[in-house]
């Protein structure tokens, strides 16, 4: 077992200090590629913060529509074949529902601030990121 | 040693800018290794002219498989400035005498490129509401450009761009349920070959349009030209990616697509809004895709950069307009 702090808690620490100490000093090119590192950080401790909960409730809604088990990565596969080939559709039942509830999970994470992302969450509690 | 880029343009300069004394100003803008961009001043007793260089240096003279060329590029531009298109003036066609590289110089246009103050700065205030119709009417002019006096260009249809899309999708080798629902959307909803042929643009959106504050200034970066269904720029502009924010305003986020619209027709051609959604949802795949493989180029180097590593986690940016478009919760359409 490793110890305190966290991963989550060590990211967070220093993208803090990058952006309320370092930023302030910066200009130009510089201060853009320190605002992408930013980003960067936050989008990490984004990930660490929510992917264990969203990956598993993916998981089982894809097992469940599968209706069979796998590696996260395998299952995707099945399910982007299926619809390749037309065999799974939005006529398919809870699809389209798997497709926005994990697709909003991936906005959570990469971009919270999208527009697009931001309209839908206000649309209903139903597509809030899975906590 | 070499000649500096700044010497041979100087000399470059002086063959055909006549009481030209020399160049000063020169910086780089941006590009790869393969293609250049550099701003400079052409020294001149009557005043400064200020110009663009856009090369590929000697030794990058082929162009990449989607790119329509250099010198295809600078003969759209005097094509398009020639029929009073808002366009650079094509100053000078590089030459192999020149030891500048394949491309062309350009009088430099003043204005933005920078979407978030095109849509947000003040001195925008009075163009905003006016530009969605009139870069309908800019687009109509571009496909009214007679293909007999146009450069050879790629001819591109619906279903070879599917296929192209696909077979970048499965290059990646990673999967994404959201695109292969939309490239079966696509297949599915092929409204087949355009019974009209024109030139495309193939990039008609922020950053390739300098504005100012009297409205559109010029049209850049016709590396994407092509012959194919004229929808395709229509359906181009209004991809989601390009409205920064504004989301109801799917024209780049200034307008409307009756705006846009509006503006393609009054310049005498049809509108098929039909064909124009349908190259919206291949626009915002293919934007899609383009940003994963910036991920890819990433990885496997040699521009290892955090920029494009970063935008690989835009991609799914437009799998939620995909969505949006193809399986939306509300019957509503922005």
């Amino acid at each position: 077992m490793q110890d305190e702090p966290t991963p989550t808690e060590l990211i967070h620490a220093v993208a803090d200090f990058l952006r309320n100490d370092v930023m302030p000093a910066m200009s130009g090119h510089k201060a853009f590629k320190l605002r992408v590192a930013i980003n960067a950080l936050d989008l990490v401790t984004r990930q660490l913060t929510l992917e264990q909960n969203s990956d598993a409730a993916e998981h089982a809604r894809l097992t469940q529509l599968l209706g069979k088990d796998g590696s996260l990565q395998e299952l995707n596969r099945a399910l982007a074949e299926g619809i390749s080939k037309g065999e799974i559709g939005l006529q398919t039942s809870g699809i389209a529902e798997h497709l926005w509830q994990t697709t909003m999970d991936k906005l959570a994470v990469d971009q919270p601030n999208y527009a697009s992302y931001r309209r839908e969450l206000e649309r209903g509690s139903s597509r809030e990121p899975t906590s | 040693m070499a000649a500096s880029t700044e010497d041979l343009l100087a000399r470059c300069v002086a063959t055909w800018c006549a009481g030209a004394t020399g160049i000063a100003n020169a910086t780089r803008l941006s590009g790869g290794a393969s293609q250049e961009t550099w701003s400079f001043d052409i020294v001149h007793p009557d005043g400064n002219i200020g110009a663009i260089l856009r090369r590929a240096p000697p030794g990058y003279g082929a162009a990449p498989d989607r790119a329509a060329g250099l010198g295809a590029e600078a003969m759209l531009m005097q094509r398009a400035y020639a029929a009073g298109i808002p366009s650079p003036r094509v100053m000078h066609v590089l030459s192999p005498a020149d030891e500048l590289g394949t491309g062309f110089i350009m009088g430099r246009v003043d204005g933005e490129t920078i979407p978030r103050k095109v849509l947000r700065d003040e001195q925008f205030a009075g163009a905003r509401p006016k530009l969605a119709r009139q870069l309908g009417g800019v687009l109509a002019k571009i496909h009214a450009l007679s293909p007999s006096q146009l450069p050879e260009l790629r001819r591109m249809t619906a279903a070879g761009e599917i296929a192209e899309l696909e077979r970048d999708y499965r290059n990646l080798n990673w999967p994404r349920p959201v695109f292969d629902l939309a490239l079966r959307w696509l297949r599915d909803n092929d409204p087949g070959p355009s019974s009209e042929v024109t030139l495309v643009h193939g990039d008609f959106r922020h950053g390739n349009l300098i504005i100012g504050p009297d409205g559109t200034r010029a049209v850049l970066d016709w590396e994407l030209a092509h012959f194919g269904d004229p929808m395709e720029d229509l359906g181009w502009i209004c991809v989601n990616s390009w409205r920064f924010g504004e989301i109801d305003k799917p024209v780049g986020g200034l307008g409307s697509r009756e705006e846009l619209f509006a503006g393609y027709e009054a310049e005498g051609r049809k509108v098929d809004a039909a064909r124009v959604h349908f190259w919206e949802v291949m626009g915002t795949l293919r934007w899609g895709i383009m940003c994963c493989g910036m991920m890819q180029r990433f990885r496997s180097g040699p521009d290892h950069s955090m920029e494009r590593a970063m935008i690989g986690r835009r991609s799914s940016e437009t799998e939620i307009d995909l969505l949006r478009l193809l399986a939306p919760r509300h019957r509503r359409r922005a």
